[in-house]
């Protein structure tokens, strides 16, 4: 996917607030072109993580029953305001993506 | 003639149970508005009129939270990313759209539609923008396309936002368009015989096929909205949609009729803040 | 790009690091140890995606919050949020019931983050949205039901 992702990365307390907009079209592969009637092959994020100055956070496996462009919120306790976040995703066709941020 | 209309509008009004102290012959588009207001705010004591811009969202809390979740950070930003693209742009000859439009087209959508006097009718912001393509050298953009219309006015109407609702209907043939558009706003249609006044007005606040039905005031300063979070669609569209929906043929998006439409229809929301690119479910 | 390197040679190759790494275009997807769990997710009801992840018999617990809304408003993007306060939570696990799938997603938590995960999901139907919370050895789960209509007048 060409759109970069967007990160918003705070601190609320002691805690990092980081909320993520993935860019992808999350399709289950049932659906069916209107226009051709063919079904749009599946294209989904299988592989989601995030890492805080280079400390891993997260690490999700998601399917394609999370929605188009994907949202994900999580809160990490102990990080810092300027501690950078790094999150990254592939999917089931092997593209990847990667973006940082760092915790305002 | 104008008399006849007049009448049978007050009396379509007043079968609104709107009361027709204030309406007059000679009622301005304001006491119309206030009007409005006070027959929703009677019937609603407990809505804000401030929340009316959340349409239905104003009358359902579990809607509204859905609404704000969504908002925090709304998955269709690359769309208006792209509108901010092609806003920033320069047209073939070197121009920019913000050469075209007062204040460089920041805080200037409240004002639409306005009554052109030299060219005698309402135009609206897709119509000075495509006065601003042709007369740089280029197409004119198709009023219901998503990819060209859609996306460049979701980036700027965005330019515009926090801006108070500020349709001016002044002169007597602005008037006879804003008259026009109410017309058609109070007139049965369709094989369903619906006037947008029985949902909008009658039935506002209450379900419709398991829909709330959204208030006349607060209507249209939030747009375009983005239906699943992703489907742009426009306000003329959405009149073409509610006009099948009661089984009526619309009127084409832009023309004189959507317009005036929309004249009147955006001056009942004077003086609220104007918002653009909202989640819609 | 360096730090992450020396991270990823300097650390245990837990999964994490190995996926970051992945994920980072320094390990061919080939060689990830963590492969995508297609099982679970492609499993067709809700027992055969909990086997999938490895898990029987989670407990009910009222320690498990699951923000979603009573209905929703579009069945494409209902915003779901899972928290937990049972101590040693490593992951949340969400699934939709009676989607044709019902395992939307596992969030593995490491490193200090919260017991908490908010995402947006698709709902084919009516349903109970599960969260299974991993913590200490032991599954806990909780679950609230969505409802979904097809509304009738979105022009």
């Amino acid at each position: 996917m060409a759109e970069p992702m967007r990160i918003r990365a705070t601190m609320a307390g002691d805690v990092a607030d980081v909320k993520v907009l993935m860019n992808h079209p999350m399709e289950t592969g049932t659906r069916k072109d209107a226009k051709t009637g063919q079904l749009v092959p599946a294209h989904f994020i299988q592989e989601v993580t995030a890492t805080i100055n280079g400390k891993a956070v997260l690490n999700a496996e998601i399917g394609p029953a999370v929605s188009k462009n994907p949202y994900l919120g999580f809160k990490v306790k102990g990080a810092k305001a300027g501690d950078k976040v790094v999150v990254s995703w592939m999917d089931n066709q092997g593209e990847k993506n990667s973006a940082e941020a760092t915790i305002g | 003639m104008k008399q006849k209309i007049i009448m049978k509008l007050l009396t379509g009004m007043a079968g609104l149970g709107i009361a027709l102290g204030a309406v007059s012959a000679h009622a301005s588009p304001e006491s119309d508005r206030q009007e409005m207001i006070k027959y929703y705010t009677s019937k609603y004591p407990n809505v804000k009129i401030e929340d009316y811009v959340f349409g239905a969202l104003a009358f359902d809390a579990d809607s509204k939270s859905q609404y704000d979740a969504i908002m925090e950070f709304p998955p269709f930003d690359s769309q208006v990313e792209a509108g901010r693209k092609m806003w920033e742009t320069p047209f073939k000859n070197g121009k920019t759209y913000a050469s075209c439009l007062p204040s460089g087209g920041k805080m200037i959508a409240g004002n639409y539609p306005m009554f052109d006097e030299v060219k005698g009718k309402v135009v609206t912001l897709h119509d000075v923008i495509n006065d601003c393509r042709v007369a740089n050298g280029e197409e004119a953009y198709k009023h219901t396309d998503a990819k060209t219309m859609g996306q460049l006015t979701a980036y700027m109407r965005s330019l515009s936002d926090g801006m108070l609702m500020n349709i001016k209907v002044e002169g007597p043939k602005a008037t006879a368009a804003y008259e026009e558009g109410k017309k058609l706003f109070f007139t049965r249609k369709g094989q369903l015989n619906f006037a947008c006044s029985t949902c909008h007005v009658q039935n506002a606040g209450t379900r419709l096929r398991s829909e709330l039905i959204s208030p006349a005031v607060g209507h249209a300063g939030h747009w375009p909205v983005f239906r699943g979070g992703d489907n742009l669609v426009m306000l003329q569209q959405r009149y073409e949609g509610c006009f099948k929906s009661v089984r009526a043929v619309p009127a084409p998006a832009g023309s004189a009729t959507m317009n005036n439409l929309e004249y009147f229809h955006s001056a009942l929301s004077n003086g609220m803040p104007m918002k653009a690119n909202v989640f819609r479910k | 790009m360096n730090a992450l390197r020396r991270n990823v040679l300097k650390s245990a190759a837990g999964a994490s690091a190995v996926a970051v790494a992945v994920a980072a275009g320094l390990l061919k997807p080939t060689q990830a140890m963590a492969a995508w769990n297609k099982s679970a997710f492609e499993a067709k009801n809700v027992g055969d995606a909990l086997k999938g992840i490895g898990v029987t018999s989670p407990a009910d617990s009222k320690d498990i919050t699951i923000k979603a809304p009573d209905i929703a408003e579009n069945g494409a993007v209902v915003p779901v949020e899972v928290a937990t306060s049972i101590a040693g939570t490593t992951s949340i696990a969400i699934l939709a019931e009676k989607n044709a799938s019902p395992l939307v997603g596992t969030f593995g938590l490491t490193g200090g983050t919260e017991a908490f995960i908010s995402t947006r999901i698709k709902m084919g139907q009516t349903s109970l949205i599960r969260a299974v919370v991993n913590a200490g050895g032991k599954t806990y789960t909780s679950a609230k039901e969505v409802k979904v209509t097809i509304g009738g007048c979105g022009g």
